[in-house]
């Protein structure tokens, strides 16, 4: 492996990526939560909703900062690290960034300070109408971004001339064959890492028997949201598992370490793929596990490793790895879902000092499985950049090695220190709690409350 | 109906919005760190940008994706040709971006308004430095850019970026003597009239160096009919640099800002002159770089339809947040 400034924008590109993508996670599902608090505090006129609302809200705004700070450099860094990529590919995905900024960033930019400092500016149905749209906001700009990202994967629509992209319709491009799956995917993933986040500080309130009456109403609405989103993303991955073994089944033969093209295809549990002797070292395996998985019959042909040259795969251990610390996690959250799911229907979700724990646990975790998936995901996809079209080693600026070297060094300097700061903050928001009382400009009611019910 | 220079007018009316609008928010940055004597000040200078800041910071955004969009082979040329200024402003952008919802809840608040005054100056200069060096032109060899990590350091791009730094500067002046009441609103007026003739300055030397070192330049501007074309650019920049002088002397609250958005327009409309109809400058012009009309179009309708819709809420906001500045927001 040579460090060129190849190599070097790519471990920059993913290192900023893998940053930013914290924040964007984080705050799709919080805007959910959000328009669910909102709404109803508005519905009941219940102090308890509006108030947890604004405790949710100031750690919203503190990832939503963070989130677009990061995610403008990322808008620069296709140009400036991979301009022979943007060449091959801006009249293609150019439009859809400019639909993600005109949809959504204008959206999440205006309507995001009246939710922050528009209490007593505007009245409550119109504060409503704005969580609304900044969480329609999220959601746009995750369907444009993650529409240009599956594009990367599944092309379609395109010729190419000359090295260059063409687009021939528009709707093929945009509804590209992995794009549908990625979305609900990443959307479910959101959701169920704001969900495991709101249960994890409020586990962690009622065990320190602090904030207990709040933390319980916010302890049941994630935990019972959880639990039907936990086994959707494992049914959306299964369905997403499918569309990737057909349209890009190297990178499942890497997922699965699967070196021979196979009938009755085992699962390996764990293991390592040496990549040296294309074999799996002590590896535990479930047999007929993973012709079961990916063609729903036990003694299915799944693809192996060997349907491509050696220089045309991925990095099989790095692709293996993740993919089986994402499925351990969604697992994890299936199981503590389920649990809390028991034990309110018992009455007794509130007073188990191993379930806070296991929900204190699972804090970070959604964050990791999304950094997992984007690993399998994003390094499955190699050596190519456009799936089978361009390749990675042919999409790179033609920088100074040094440059790159440079500017990488700084990006992993200022985002440590940005993200240990964001981590403190975060820390002493949700130590803190939600505010006792209301000011009182956040507490209009007038008429404008669809129920009264005092 | 030309798309290539539909798609350039919407990237440059993106461009203008952006330096108006985040403009006055790096120039509220940079005063934030000299103007602010009591307690207070400072977080009402922040408070006075903080509801808009994100918003204004988007319009940079939407001109780079348009450039991807309408212009990738000028977007692939550009970016990586200021590979070096592009980090120094995004960094800057960032330490200026997350102050905002750091500072109000750290312990050692010297840290965040460091970042946020630093990054407003740094974000400043740099963009000063790279328009500096758009105009100077750029050396291609087919499609590559050939000056290396630091061919856009000139004494030129380096006097361009003071220039904004002064131009953003007068900007956030001239919005806090708006956003702000009393001895604060002194220092505001104060500085202003300082920064109007250090700008001044910049536009003279920028008008006189820049046909003086392009021969294409000078040839624009003072070829007939051109010169009787052009002339009214000059002339009005001196009216309007007048009439602010005596808007800061009177002591109104909107005039200044008005008319100090009146001067980079007319800026903007001067460096328009000497630049066009380049999108790589002295290299390719928009219709080389251009993408297929397949593309121009699909975003062109996307454009059309929603930065109306755009314009409605930005203004909406605006208005919610109107008159004075307060500090305690939350």
């Amino acid at each position: 492996m040579e460090w060129d400034a190849t190599l070097l924008s790519r471990i920059q590109f993913g290192f900023t990526l893998g940053f930013h993508i914290l924040f964007p996670t984080l705050t799709i599902g919080l805007s959910g939560f959000l328009v669910i608090l909102h709404g109803a505090w508005l519905y009941t006129a219940r102090e308890e909703y509006l108030r947890l609302y604004r405790f949710w809200l100031k750690i919203f705004a503190l990832g939503f900062g963070t989130g677009v700070v990061s995610g403008i450099v990322l808008s620069f860094e296709f140009g400036m690290n991979f301009a022979r990529f943007s060449q091959a590919t801006g009249n293609v995905l150019g439009p859809l960034l400019g639909y993600e900024v005109l949809m959504a960033f204008f959206l999440e930019a205006s309507f995001l300070p009246i939710m922050l400092f528009g209490w007593g500016r505007v009245g409550p149905r119109l504060h409503f109408l704005a969580t609304v749209m900044v969480a329609l906001g999220t959601f746009l700009s995750a369907f444009w971004i993650l529409a240009a990202n599956s594009w990367m994967h599944t092309p379609a629509g395109f010729e190419l001339r000359d090295g260059v992209f063409y687009v021939r319709d528009w709707w093929s491009v945009v509804f590209n064959p992995s794009f549908p799956y990625r979305l609900a995917h990443m959307l479910m993933a959101s959701l169920l890492t704001a969900a495991f986040v709101i249960a994890g500080v409020s586990a962690w309130h009622l065990r320190r028997g602090v904030h207990a009456a709040l933390a319980r109403r916010a302890l049941a609405v994630s935990i019972l949201s959880a639990a039907v989103f936990a086994p959707a993303q494992i049914l959306i991955g299964d369905l997403h598992g499918l569309q990737v073994a057909r349209d890009q089944p190297v990178k499942v033969a890497a997922m699965e370490a699967l070196w021979e093209t196979t009938e009755a295809a085992p699962f390996v549990l764990v293991g390592w793929p040496d990549e040296a002797r294309e074999a799996n070292r002590f590896a535990v395996e479930i047999p007929y596990a993973a012709s079961l998985i990916l063609t729903h019959s036990p003694t299915g042909r799944v693809p192996g490793l060997d349907q491509a040259q050696a220089a045309d795969r991925p990095h099989v251990p790095t692709v293996f790895f993740s993919f089986r610390v994402m499925l351990a996690i969604g697992f994890y959250f299936l199981f503590v879902a389920w649990t809390g799911l028991v034990l309110w229907w018992r009455g007794r979700l509130y007073d188990r000092a191993w379930f806070q724990r296991l929900c204190i646990a699972a804090i970070p975790l959604g964050f990791v499985a999304v950094i997992a998936g984007w690993l399998v995901v994003e390094v499955g996809r190699q050596p190519w950049v456009v799936h089978g079209m361009l390749r990675t080693a042919d999409a790179a600026s033609a920088l100074e090695p040094s440059a790159v070297a440079g500017s990488l060094t700084l990006f992993v300097l200022a985002y440590l220190v940005l993200l240990g700061a964001f981590l403190a903050f975060a820390f002493r928001l949700a130590s803190q709690g939600p505010e006792t009382a209301v000011p009182p400009q956040a507490r209009r009611l007038p008429r404008t409350v669809w129920r009264a019910t005092p | 109906m030309d798309l290539a220079l539909l798609s350039g007018l919407v990237i440059a009316f993106g461009i203008a919005m952006y330096v108006i609008l985040d403009g006055f928010d790096l120039g509220v940055g940079m005063l934030s760190a000299v103007l602010p004597q009591k307690e207070g000040e400072r977080d009402l200078l922040i408070g006075s940008i903080a509801p808009v800041w994100d918003g204004n910071e988007t319009w940079l955004v939407l001109g780079g994706a348009m450039l991807f969009a309408a212009f990738p082979l000028a977007y692939s040329i550009l970016l990586p040709a200021w590979y070096v200024p592009l980090l120094v402003f995004l960094f800057a952008l960032v330490f200026r971006g997350v102050a905002f919802e750091f500072r109000p809840r750290a312990h050692r608040k010297r840290v965040w308004e460091f970042g946020f005054a630093g990054g407003s100056f740094l974000a400043a200069l740099a963009q000063g430095v790279m328009l500096g060096s758009f105009v100077e032109g750029f050396d291609l060899t087919g499609t590559a850019y050939e000056g290396g990590t630091w061919g856009w350091v000139s004494a030129f791009s380096v006097m361009s970026g003071a220039g904004v730094v002064a131009g953003y500067a007068l900007l956030g002046a001239a919005w806090l003597v708006y956003k702000t009441e009393g001895e604060l609103q002194d220092r505001c007026y104060r500085a202003a009239r300082r920064l109007l003739a250090a700008v001044l300055a910049f536009v003279a030397a920028v008008s006189v160096w820049t046909p003086l070192a392009q021969p294409a330049i000078a040839e624009r501007w003072f070829s007939w009919p051109n010169l009787l074309y052009f002339s009214p650019v000059p002339l009005l920049t001196g009216i309007v640099a007048w009439e602010l002088w005596r808007a800061l002397a009177l002591r109104r609250e909107r005039a200044p800002f008005v008319y100090t958005v009146a001067l980079f327009l007319l800026s903007y409309a001067g460096l328009a002159v000497s630049t066009w109809p380049y999108a790589v400058p002295r290299a390719l012009t928009i219709w080389d770089a251009a993408s297929p009309p397949a593309t121009q179009l699909f975003i062109l309708v996307g454009v059309l339809l929603l930065l109306p819709l755009v314009l409605a809420y930005t203004i909406h906001t605006y208005r919610i947040f109107r008159g004075k500045a307060s500090a305690g927001y939350e």
